[in-house]
């Protein structure tokens, strides 16, 4: 069995280059590859296309906002690409009014779907969410069984940095609570999948093939979160 | 005059949309003041709160000491799993959003129109928008409940004939709880249902661009027992 178990950080994320595109799961600040990021920000990697469900926070704490800061990333796909109030002008608000950064902002399920749709195979799709606002605009509307649908393709990355709970050696992965919540569409629709693992690495063939969110065979790398590793 | 007269308060105006939930719903409110419906029990209704990050069926905030890092609602607070809770993925959770299956979505708003249409996720001049799952929500829900400040602080009407921000979906909601009332969305326009205690309809049209409809059975606004 190819070993998949890398022992830094830095090492996991040493071969991405100028230009890719990566995913960044996470949820209110629950299942962030914060560790993974980190090594990716001293990477130094520029040109990046960001795909995460907001463009940081305003937190200390390291998030897709990080690299943003850092100048970075060059665009983003994300369901808030403004803060859910306006007076707080994160790194990302201000490059983005200034034009320094570009971003399409994307429905939350959409984005999920688009995802999806690229872990899937699946070459497009309609979705009703967007229908007569702005976001719609230009894009191809359809009426299917009486109700409009417009049509959204997948958005696919060179990178998913994932975090999860538990693995095996052969990269099964499970999640705990709403940690899940983008970590296995994002984990299944990249070309490289890497893996921060909270809690234990245990040998193939220890974890139950039936309680396992994503399957080994999707993982490329994993790394072990140390005692002095970004739990939260 | 009327600006010194009390207003509704915000748990009020939620405990006042919680009221309309029925049995076996499920619901999904939004961030910020929506989450203040789950503050009002109703022991005779069985409710299923689902949050967009595939939290089906989670409980009551947890109290401090008690929290679980790993379980969140959509506004990111930590609340406490109950019994039957499932967990699903991002994909899944909008799966069942889209499928139609959530009974009521509450939201906050910037303006409300008297044809459903709402707007709650751009501002002029800013690019960009904080829409999340607004959109997927408001377009499926069976149902789309507004909790918002009837103006805005400078005093301007939020109910109007048509919204002036970009949208989040056209003529999607049904009931609207504003700090002067409760409304009623219909064909015909907003229906004044129920006014806040000292609040006359003439005063209530006053701060709505909106004609409201002054039913005959108008009632003051019901607060929890």
């Amino acid at each position: 069995m190819k070993n998949k178990i890398y022992q830094s950080f830095d090492e996991a994320v040493a071969d991405v280059a100028d230009g890719s595109a990566f995913m960044s799961p996470g949820f209110s600040g629950v299942g962030v590859p914060r560790n993974l990021l980190a090594a990716l920000n001293r990477q130094g990697a520029k040109d990046l296309t960001g795909i995460s469900n907001n463009c940081g926070t305003l937190d200390e704490k390291i998030d897709v906002g990080t690299l943003i800061a850092a100048r970075q990333v060059k665009k983003m796909y994300a369901a808030f690409t403004s803060p859910t109030h306006p007076s707080q002008i994160s790194p990302f608000v201000q490059m983005y009014n200034d034009g320094e950064i570009d971003a399409e902002t994307v429905p939350q399920g959409t984005l999920a779907e688009r995802i999806r749709a690229a872990a899937s195979g699946i070459g497009a799709f309609f979705t009703p969410a967007s229908v007569g606002t702005e976001l719609a605009e230009g894009k191809e509307h359809r009426e299917i069984d009486g109700r409009t649908y417009v049509l959204e393709y997948p958005l696919h990355a060179d990178y998913a940095l994932i975090r999860a709970f538990r693995a095996d050696t052969f990269g099964n992965l499970q999640f705990r609570l709403s940690q899940r919540n983008f970590n296995p569409i994002m984990a299944m629709a990249a070309r490289v999948t890497i893996v921060e693992v909270e809690d234990e690495i245990v040998p193939v063939g220890e974890l139950d093939p039936d309680k396992i969110h994503v399957p080994g065979v999707y993982v490329n790398r994993l790394v072990k979160i140390p005692p002095d590793g970004i739990f939260d | 005059m009327t600006e010194e007269k009390p207003k509704l308060q915000r748990q009020a105006m939620c405990d006042r949309l919680a009221m309309e939930f029925q049995d076996d719903w499920i619901v999904n409110l939004g961030v910020g003041m929506p989450t203040l419906c789950s503050n009002y029990v109703d022991p005779t209704k069985d409710l299923i709160f689902h949050s967009e990050n595939g939290v089906i069926g989670y409980g009551p905030l947890a109290p401090a000491g008690e929290e679980d890092r790993h379980l969140v609602n959509a506004g990111g607070q930590n609340v406490v799993p109950i019994p039957g809770m499932a967990i699903v993925h991002h994909a899944d959770s909008f799966a069942l959003i889209r499928s139609g299956m959530v009974d009521v979505t509450v939201m906050g708003a910037y303006e409300v129109a008297e044809n459903g249409d709402f707007a709650n996720w751009r501002i002029p001049n800013r690019k960009g928008g904080g829409i999340g799952g607004a959109m997927d929500l408001a377009a499926c829900a069976k149902q789309v409940f507004i909790a918002m400040e009837h103006t805005t602080r400078d005093g301007k009407p939020r109910m109007l004939k048509r919204c002036a921000l970009p949208i989040t979906a056209p003529g999607v909601v049904t009931l609207v709880a504003t700090d002067l009332g409760l409304f009623k969305v219909t064909p015909q326009g907003f229906e004044l249902r129920e006014h806040a205690p000292g609040w006359t309809p003439e005063e209530i049209q006053e701060a709505t661009e909106a004609t409201l409809i002054i039913p005959p059975d108008l009632k003051e606004f019901r607060f929890r027992d």
